[in-house]
C-alpha cells in the first residue's frame, strides 16, 4: 500500500517554524565500506553483526511492519525506507516545511554490538556516512555522534573525533545499555559530551543482555514497546543516583522516543524516597527532580495520548514546556504527524517553543 | 474518627523475629535442615532489616525489630490509627529460593503461623497466602489448603519475579484465586531472579527500591497483554506498596500501543486503561505525590476512577511520619472509598459477618 505524497501543508503556518529531533536515516554497511578496514569488513562478511538478542536476521519480537515502517515510506526509487534523501525530502521534509531535523541512525551503527572493536569501527563508519551521504548534501540535516557505548574510552576518542564539528549535533546512544548508563564505565561519554559542548541523546531500543523487564522476558512486541518507559525510568534513576550531575553539571540529557508521560511521577518517586534513604547517597546535593528538571528534555513521539486530553497538558506542565521537543520518527509506524501530534489546547507560545524554540537553542541551531 | 469510617487496612506486615520461630509447624526434616546447615533467615534485601524503609524508629523495639507480635501491631494499627480490619502481608523471602520442596515447605510454615500466631490472636486480623512461585501446582496446592480458612483473603506475590505474571504456565494461580474469591495480591519486593532493572543491577538500595514500580508496570502490562482477564473475568488484583501516580502515564503509553498492535494480542478486546480500572486495585502507602495540594488532587484525578484506591498504613515500614496515614491532599470526599468502601468491594471475604477459623490442615 503506497499512498500519493500530499501537497506541502505548512505554508500558512511557517512562522512557528518546525524541528524534527527524532528522523532515523537508514545507512547501509554497503554505505560503510569505505569507512572500514578490510578486517573489519571481512569479519562482518563472515561472522555479521551479534547483537545481544539471538538472531542473525530480525528481532525475537518481530515488528509489525517490514523495517517498523509506514507502508507508505518504501521509496520508489527501491531500497529502504529513509535511505532515499530525495524521497525524504518530499515525502517529509518538504511536506511538513521541516527547518531542521537531527538524524538518529540505528542500525548498523555498531551500538550493541557484542565485539567492541568491531563497535568501535562500525561507529566510526557509520558517522562518517552519516555526513558524507545526508548531512553535506542536506543543509537542513544535523548527525548524530553514535559512539560505542560499552567502551567508555573509545567513545570518547570518537566524541573527540567530531567536536566543534557542525555536521554532528549531539552525542547518541541506545536506552538499553549492558550496565544501568549512570554506572563509571560510561563516564568518559559523559565527560566528552561536557567537553564538546553537546547534549546526548539517549534513544530507546538496544539489547542490554538482561530481561526487558525486571520480571523476565515478555512474550510480545507491544510489551517492548511499553516497557521502554520502564527501561528509561531505571536509566534516569541510575544517572541521577549515580551522582552524574553533580559531577558532570553542564550534561543535557535528550530521551527520544520514550514519552514523558511518567516522568514526573519518576520525580516524585524518587524525591520521596530520597528524603528517607538520602545518608545512601550523600553525593546528591539536591532532591532527584531539581536534577530531572535542570538536566533532562524529552522528545514528543510516541506522543502520550490521555482519555481526557488535558491530562497530557498536565504532565507536559509537569514536564516544563521549556524542556519538550517535538519528533516525528520518520518513516517508522507509529510516526507522529507535526501538524496533528499535539493537543490542540496549547498556546501560541507553547507551540512555538516545541516545535521548535526549544531544540533551537539545545542544539544551537540557526 | 466516626465509627462507619474506620479503616480497612490493606497493608500491614507481620515480621518473623526469628527463624526459629517457624520450627513448630516444619517437619522433621526441615527443622534439621535450619540447623544442620545452618540457615540463618530468609529475610530479602529487598528490605534491608536495618535500612529506614523497613521500620519506622518509634516502631522498632529494643533489639531493632518491629511488628514481631501482635500486640506490637495491634496497639498501632488498631488502638492509636483505628482500623477496623488488618490485612497482613508477611514478606519472608520464600520467594528467592531455588529449591520447589523447600520453598513449598516454607511457605506452609509462614501460613501456618500467621494462622495461629496472628490472626488467633486477634479477630481484626485478616491475612494474605504466601505461596510458592517456584512450582506452579505447589502454589495451587496451598491456596487450596488456605483457602478453607476464609481469614486468609487475598494470595500474595513478588512485583519482580522469574517470568512475568501473565504467563500461560501461571493460570492454575489466576483459576484457584478466581474460584475461591481472593484477589491476586502483588506487593512490592523481588525473587531476584532478574536484574531489578532491564539493564542490570544499580549500585544502590534506593535504585532497587525505585524499581519496584517499574516491576509493577510490567507485570500490569503481562496480565493484560497475556489475555488473564479475558480468561478470569472474575479476576481482581491489587497492586500493593507499589505507589500510584505512575499508572496513568504508565496507561497513556500502553493504551495508544494497544491501538497501533492490538492485531498482536486479540483477546485484547478493550483498551488496557479500560481493563485496569475494573480489575486493578493499588494501595495507598507509599504515595508518590507531588508537593502542591493541586497537584495531588489533579494526579488522583488522572486514574479517572474513584474505586481503585485502598488504604493501607504499610506499617511497620517508614512511609510518613506521625499519624498522617492518609496522605495529604488526597480529596476529603475520596476518604470514605479509600478507607472502607473499596477494600469492601475488592475483597470478598471482608464481607463475611464472621469468617469461619477452621483450622489449616
Amino acid at each position: 500500500m503506497n499512498i500519493e505524497v500530499r501537497q506541502p501543508v505548512r505554508a500558512q503556518k511557517a512562522k512557528v517554524g518546525l524541528i524534527d529531533c527524532d528522523i532515523h536515516p537508514k545507512l547501509t554497511v554497503e554505505q560503510m565500506r569505505p569507512f572500514l578496514s578490510n578486517r573489519w569488513w571481512n569479519h562482518l562478511q563472515t561472522y555479521g553483526i551479534r547483537y545481544r538478542h539471538g538472531y542473525a536476521k530480525g528481532y525475537a519480537y518481530p515488528k509489525m511492519t517490514p523495517q517498523a515502517a509506514r507502508r507508505d515510506a518504501w521509496p520508489p526509487t527501491g531500497g529502504l525506507p529513509a535511505s532515499d534523501l530525495d524521497f525524504m525530502r518530499t515525502q517529509h521534509l518538504d511536506h511538513y516545511g521541516v527547518d531542521h531535523g537531527i538524524m538518529n541512525p540505528l542500525s548498523p551503527t555498531g551500538q550493541g554490538e557484542q565485539n567492541p572493536e568491531l563497535a568501535a569501527a562500525l561507529a566510526f563508519a557509520a558517522n562518517e556516512v552519516q555526513a558524507e551521504t545526508w548531512t553535506h548534501r542536506e543543509p537542513r540535516l544535523r548527525s548524530s555522534i553514535c559512539v560505542p557505548y560499552e567502551d567508555g574510552e573509545a567513545s570518547r576518542t570518537e566524541i573527540r573525533r567530531r567536536a566543534g564539528n557542525k555536521d554532528y549535533a549531539q552525542v547518541f546512544v541506545l536506552s538499553r545499555t549492558s550496565e544501568a548508563l549512570g554506572r563509571r564505565r560510561y563516564w568518559p561519554i559523559f565527560e566528552a559530551a561536557v567537553e564538546a559542548g553537546l547534549p546526548l541523546g539517549i534513544h530507546v531500543f538496544g539489547y542490554s543482555g538482561w530481561p526487558m523487564t525486571n520480571t523476565g522476558w515478555p512474550s510480545f512486541y507491544i510489551e517492548e514497546m511499553t516497557e521502554h518507559a520502564t527501561s528509561s525510568q531505571a536509566v534516569v534513576t541510575s544517572l541521577i543516583m549515580e551522582g552524574v550531575f553533580e559531577r558532570y553539571r553542564d550534561l543535557k540529557i535528550v530521551l527520544i522516543e520514550s514519552g514523558f508521560g511518567w516522568l514526573p511521577a519518576l520525580g516524585w518517586r524518587l524525591d520521596k524516597h530520597w528524603k528517607r534513604l538520602k545518608d545512601e547517597v550523600p553525593h546528591l546535593k539536591r532532591a532527584p527532580s531539581e536534577y530531572i528538571r535542570e538536566h533532562f528534555w524529552v522528545t514528543t513521539q510516541p506522543m502520550e495520548e490521555a482519555e481526557e486530553p488535558g491530562h497530557v497538558v498536565d504532565a507536559m506542565n509537569w514536564v516544563g514546556m521549556d524542556r519538550i521537543l517535538f519528533a516525528s520518527d520518520y518513516p517508522h509506524w507509529d510516526f507522529d504527524d507535526p501538524v496533528l501530534a499535539l493537543p490542540p489546547s496549547l498556546n501560541e507560545e507553547q507551540r512555538r517553543m516545541i516545535y521548535a524554540g526549544n531544540a533551537r537553542a539545545l542544539y544551537n541551531l540557526a | 474518627m466516626p465509627a462507619e469510617l474506620r479503616a480497612i487496612d490493606c497493608d500491614v506486615h507481620p515480621s518473623v523475629p526469628d527463624i526459629k520461630a517457624l520450627l513448630p509447624y516444619l517437619d522433621m526434616f526441615w527443622r534439621d535442615s535450619i540447623s544442620e546447615r545452618g540457615i540463618p533467615s530468609l529475610e530479602s534485601i529487598s528490605y534491608p532489616p536495618n535500612a529506614p524503609i523497613t521500620a519506622r524508629p518509634d516502631f522498632r523495639g529494643k533489639n531493632g525489630a518491629a511488628a514481631t507480635d501482635v500486640s506490637q501491631l495491634s496497639a498501632q494499627v488498631f488502638d492509636r490509627w483505628q482500623a477496623s480490619v488488618a490485612i497482613c502481608n508477611c514478606l519472608y523471602g520464600i520467594q528467592l529460593l531455588f529449591s520447589e520442596d523447600m520453598a513449598g515447605a516454607f511457605a506452609r510454615a509462614l501460613n501456618d503461623w500467621i494462622a495461629k500466631e496472628w490472626l488467633d490472636r486477634d479477630v481484626r486480623l485478616r491475612a494474605s497466602i504466601v505461596v510458592p512461585m517456584q512450582n506452579v501446582e505447589m502454589a495451587v496446592e496451598e491456596i487450596e489448603r488456605c483457602a478453607k480458612d476464609r481469614r486468609f483473603v487475598q494470595v500474595l506475590v513478588l512485583a519482580m519475579q522469574e517470568t512475568p505474571l501473565g504467563r500461560r504456565s501461571n493460570w492454575p494461580i489466576f483459576a484457584a484465586a478466581e474460584r475461591h474469591g481472593l484477589p491476586l495480591g502483588i506487593h512490592a519486593g523481588s525473587a531476584y531472579r532478574n536484574p531489578v532493572t532491564s539493564l542490570g543491577w544499580p549500585s544502590w538500595y534506593i535504585e532497587d527500591y525505585a524499581a519496584q514500580s517499574q516491576g509493577f508496570q510490567s507485570q500490569v502490562a503481562s496480565l493484560i497483554c497475556e489475555g488473564v482477564f479475558a480468561k478470569f473475568p472474575g479476576l481482581k488484583v491489587v497492586l500493593i506498596e507499589s505507589g500510584v501516580t505512575w499508572l496513568p502515564g504508565f496507561l497513556w503509553r500502553f493504551s495508544k500501543f494497544w491501538r497501533g498492535l492490538r492485531t498482536e494480542v486479540p483477546w485484547v478486546d478493550r483498551s488496557p486503561a479500560e481493563i485496569v480500572r475494573e480489575h486493578f486495585r493499588l494501595t495507598i502507602q507509599p504515595f508518590d505525590a507531588p508537593d502542591a495540594t493541586d497537584d495531588v488532587e489533579r494526579a488522583i484525578d488522572h486514574l479517572r476512577s474513584d474505586d481503585m484506591l485502598l488504604f493501607s498504613s504499610d506499617f511497620p515500614h517508614w512511609q510518613f511520619d506521625g499519624d498522617q496515614v492518609m496522605p495529604a491532599g488526597i480529596p476529603a470526599g475520596l476518604h470514605r472509598k479509600i478507607l472502607v468502601e473499596n477494600p469492601l468491594a475488592t475483597y470478598d471475604r471482608l464481607r463475611d459477618a464472621n469468617p469461619a477459623r477452621e483450622t489449616v490442615s
